[in-house]
């Protein structure tokens, strides 16, 4: 299941839709590493709303992307953390650290809006 | 190795590739849901689920999770069983350290699975493969 990812003006944003396994985790990341480069985006949003386990591996790739994405250049929010998940997360010691995370998409925006160059450079 | 015994109401995952962790762990959260767990135990429970089902595809190729209705008395809860006859854990001890990996990522898989699951047990040995027990109560 392939996550669709949407041009929007400076940003790139995936919405995962259903349960992924780790090779479209995996495709996910090489995409937008790619594609943050291919449209010159500033920030990308991944939206994690529809997913109901979020294990070691989705945490480690998804750390991995916004580091990845950093070291290209632009900056990376998680959007829409279950409550559920988060509990999960804290009991196995996963905590996403050093990658910004916010409670939906509309504070993604806004959170893209305050750091990425495009608010630095106003 | 082989799960201990057979239980009724018993559900076998086979587990070879990714896609299987995946339908182990949504099978779980399915049994834990009609076993009357709150959504936040099925959550736990599909979490542990999915890194024992990884460490069969990872370290062993192919195994199988087991999900199990359990009763202890009033209490009822859920079992998982992940089995292989893959290459087993030389060291068991050291697998349950935090940090510990041998295969490069963040090496939380099984003290994590300890700490969302009330019982756990780990029977390992050096090429006979092995079988991980864990178990939630509901209550």
């Amino acid at each position: 299941m392939q996550v669709p990812i949407l041009k929007q003006g400076p940003y790139l944003i995936a919405t995962i839709q259903s349960a992924l396994t780790d090779a479209d985790i995996v495709q996910l990341r090489d995409a937008l590493v790619e594609q943050v480069g291919r449209y010159r985006s500033l920030g990308v949003i991944i939206d994690v709303t529809a997913l109901d386990v979020m294990d070691s591996f989705a945490t480690g790739t998804l750390q991995d992307v916004a580091h990845m994405v950093r070291l290209r250049g632009a900056e990376t929010v998680i959007v829409g953390i279950q409550p559920d998940v988060a509990f999960a997360m804290v009991q196995m010691g996963l905590n996403l650290e050093g990658v910004a995370t916010t409670l939906d998409l509309e504070e993604g925006l806004a959170y893209l809006s305050r750091s990425t160059k495009l608010a630095r450079s106003r | 190795m082989k799960p201990p015994v057979d239980v009724a109401g018993e559900t076998r995952v086979p587990v070879a590739r990714d896609s299987d962790i995946v339908k182990a762990r949504m099978h779980g959260r399915a049994m834990a849901m009609q076993l009357g767990f709150p959504v936040t135990s099925a959550t736990l429970i599909a979490t542990a689920i999915s890194e024992l089902a990884r460490n069969i595809v990872l370290y062993a190729g192919a195994g199988e999770i087991s999900l199990s209705p359990i009763e202890n008395g009033t209490r009822r809860g859920l079992m998982v069983v992940a089995s292989d006859s893959g290459p087993g854990i030389a060291d068991p001890a050291q697998s349950m350290r935090d940090g510990f990996s041998t295969s490069g990522r963040l090496g939380l898989g099984l003290p994590g699975v300890r700490r969302l699951m009330d019982e756990f047990d780990l029977r390992s040995q050096a090429g006979e493969g092995t079988c991980v027990t864990v178990k939630k109560w509901n209550g």
